[in-house]
């Protein structure tokens, strides 16, 4: 490590990997205990919620089905922010963070989809409709799998990163369109109820345990993303001393 | 840059054939439809813009890996990545209209044999292949990018597809609804038509930017 010769000021230094390393250690389990804290009152605050008086017991599916479509979005932009830091300081640590995203953000876009399509059964009538909104998720979907696949398919970490990180970018076209098709378009799927200019329109009692869902999806996404990163560098690292093992081996022989 | 244009048309024209690849690939798709959905003369003609629009795209996407794979293994890949950022952006978005007119060119016009297999009118023919024309364009640019990004993988053709099929999504989803509103009555033609012709411009501006960045990327 010659760079930590170089004065570094105190956000450069959390790029450090082993700094990241020992500081996400610290911090992971009081993480994952506020995720699993957060999560349980969520869960308990959801279903005491009242039912809906038009959708009875099924409108509980919001609390898990709204949090998930939030993150499956949040963790495109994180993953989108990252590509940045990968394309601009070219750093390892933000290609890292691009990568372990895909697993977490394409499993939080399944069960938006899973879930949502368990309440549109009840609800429409149907498993599914190609209306915008749903045809926008499936798509993120699959540029989440697509990813993966690139990921899979280059040996070298390294030689992966810049060109996923530009493939991230160009899809992050997709997250506005998420966003905004239910106001675009005239779609079956609700448009936007809590996040709006005028202020939500749902009822407090729905609300309040949707907003500590939220926080809990949140939470959890952050401890496993922290969880993954972790992985990845000491994978990353076990190859290295590997490749070095076995050269040393080869110029021995 | 024309030197390099007629040189990649030269390519693709003369000994791999991927031009003529393309549209037999078109050909063979469309021609299928027929056996798997029965010889409904109503039916096909109902649904051919739809099944034009596929073949097309299915077929724009085919040749794409070819895009930057054949000058890396010849090495001239390496010399055109070496020029400054300006020059590289511009060769992408030649090489990319060298693809475009070497292998979407020839399934616009391929396109009103297959209206008449299909049952189409010559209104219906038409749209599908004015939208086409429109459209292919932007699936070449948008496609530079996966060709770019999948250039360093030894098999990467069908990678380039999975990566590429979802951003030409909206693409197919504008130019068959513009094909269908100019033959059915009460929908405007040019809402989807500006709509699609849009999407194309950006992807020929985005495509090249994020194509040469991948290109960068992936050489050092």
């Amino acid at each position: 490590m010659s760079d930590t010769t170089i004065s570094q000021g105190w956000f450069t230094s959390l790029a450090n990997p082993t700094r990241f390393l020992a500081l996400s250690g610290r911090l992971l389990p009081y993480l994952a205990t506020a995720a699993v804290l957060s999560l349980l009152i969520g869960l308990f605050m959801s279903f005491a919620a009242p039912e809906d008086y038009q959708q009875g017991i099924t409108v509980r599916i919001m609390f898990i089905h709204v949090p998930a479509a939030w993150l499956a979005m949040m963790c495109y932009s994180v993953m989108a922010i990252a590509s940045i830091g990968t394309l601009v300081w070219r750093h390892p640590l933000a290609d890292v963070a691009a990568k372990t995203a895909l697993p977490i953000g394409a499993a939080f876009t399944f069960l938006s989809l899973l879930t949502g399509s368990l309440w549109g059964r009840p609800m429409w009538g149907t498993w599914w409709v190609w209306d915008a909104r749903l045809t926008s998720v499936f798509v993120l979907f699959l540029m989440y799998l697509g990813l993966m696949a690139l990921h899979k398919a280059m040996d070298d970490p390294a030689r992966a990163a810049r060109p996923a990180a530009v493939l991230t970018l160009v899809g992050f076209i997709n997250i506005p369109i998420i966003k905004f098709s239910v106001d675009w378009w005239n779609t079956l799927h609700q448009p936007a109820s809590v996040i709006r200019l005028d202020g939500p329109t749902i009822h407090p009692s729905m609300l309040y345990p949707l907003l500590v869902m939220a926080l809990a999806y949140t939470l959890i996404f952050f401890t496993l993303h922290l969880m993954a990163m972790r992985n990845e560098i000491l994978r990353r690292r076990v190859q290295t001393m590997r490749r070095q093992a076995a050269q040393a081996i080869g110029g021995g022989a | 840059m024309m030197a390099l244009l007629v040189r990649d048309l030269a390519i693709a024209t003369r000994s791999g054939g991927a031009a003529m690849l393309g549209v037999l690939f078109f050909l063979a798709v469309v021609a299928v439809i027929p056996f798997g959905i029965g010889p409904d003369l109503n039916l096909l003609g109902r649904i051919g813009p739809a099944i034009l629009w596929i073949g097309a795209l299915l077929a724009s996407l085919l040749g794409l890996d070819r895009l930057f794979q054949a000058d890396r293994e010849d090495g001239s890949l390496d010399m055109l990545v070496m020029q400054d950022w300006f020059s590289l952006i511009f060769t992408v978005f030649v090489k990319s209209l060298a693809h475009w007119l070497a292998t979407g060119l020839p399934l616009v016009l391929a396109a009103p044999l297959l209206g008449l297999l299909m049952n189409m009118g010559a209104a219906a023919t038409g749209a599908v292949m004015l939208t086409l024309l429109v459209g292919t364009p932007a699936i070449s640019f948008i496609g530079a990018v996966g060709a770019a990004v999948a250039v360093v993988l030894p098999r990467g053709g069908l990678l380039v597809s999975i990566l590429i099929l979802p951003l030409a999504i909206p693409i197919l989803i504008f130019g068959v609804s513009a094909a269908y509103a100019a033959v059915t009555d009460p929908d405007p033609f040019w809402p989807p038509f500006m709509i699609l012709s849009a999407i194309a411009l950006f992807f020929a501006a985005l495509g090249p930017v994020a194509a040469a960045a991948a290109l960068k990327g992936a050489s050092d």
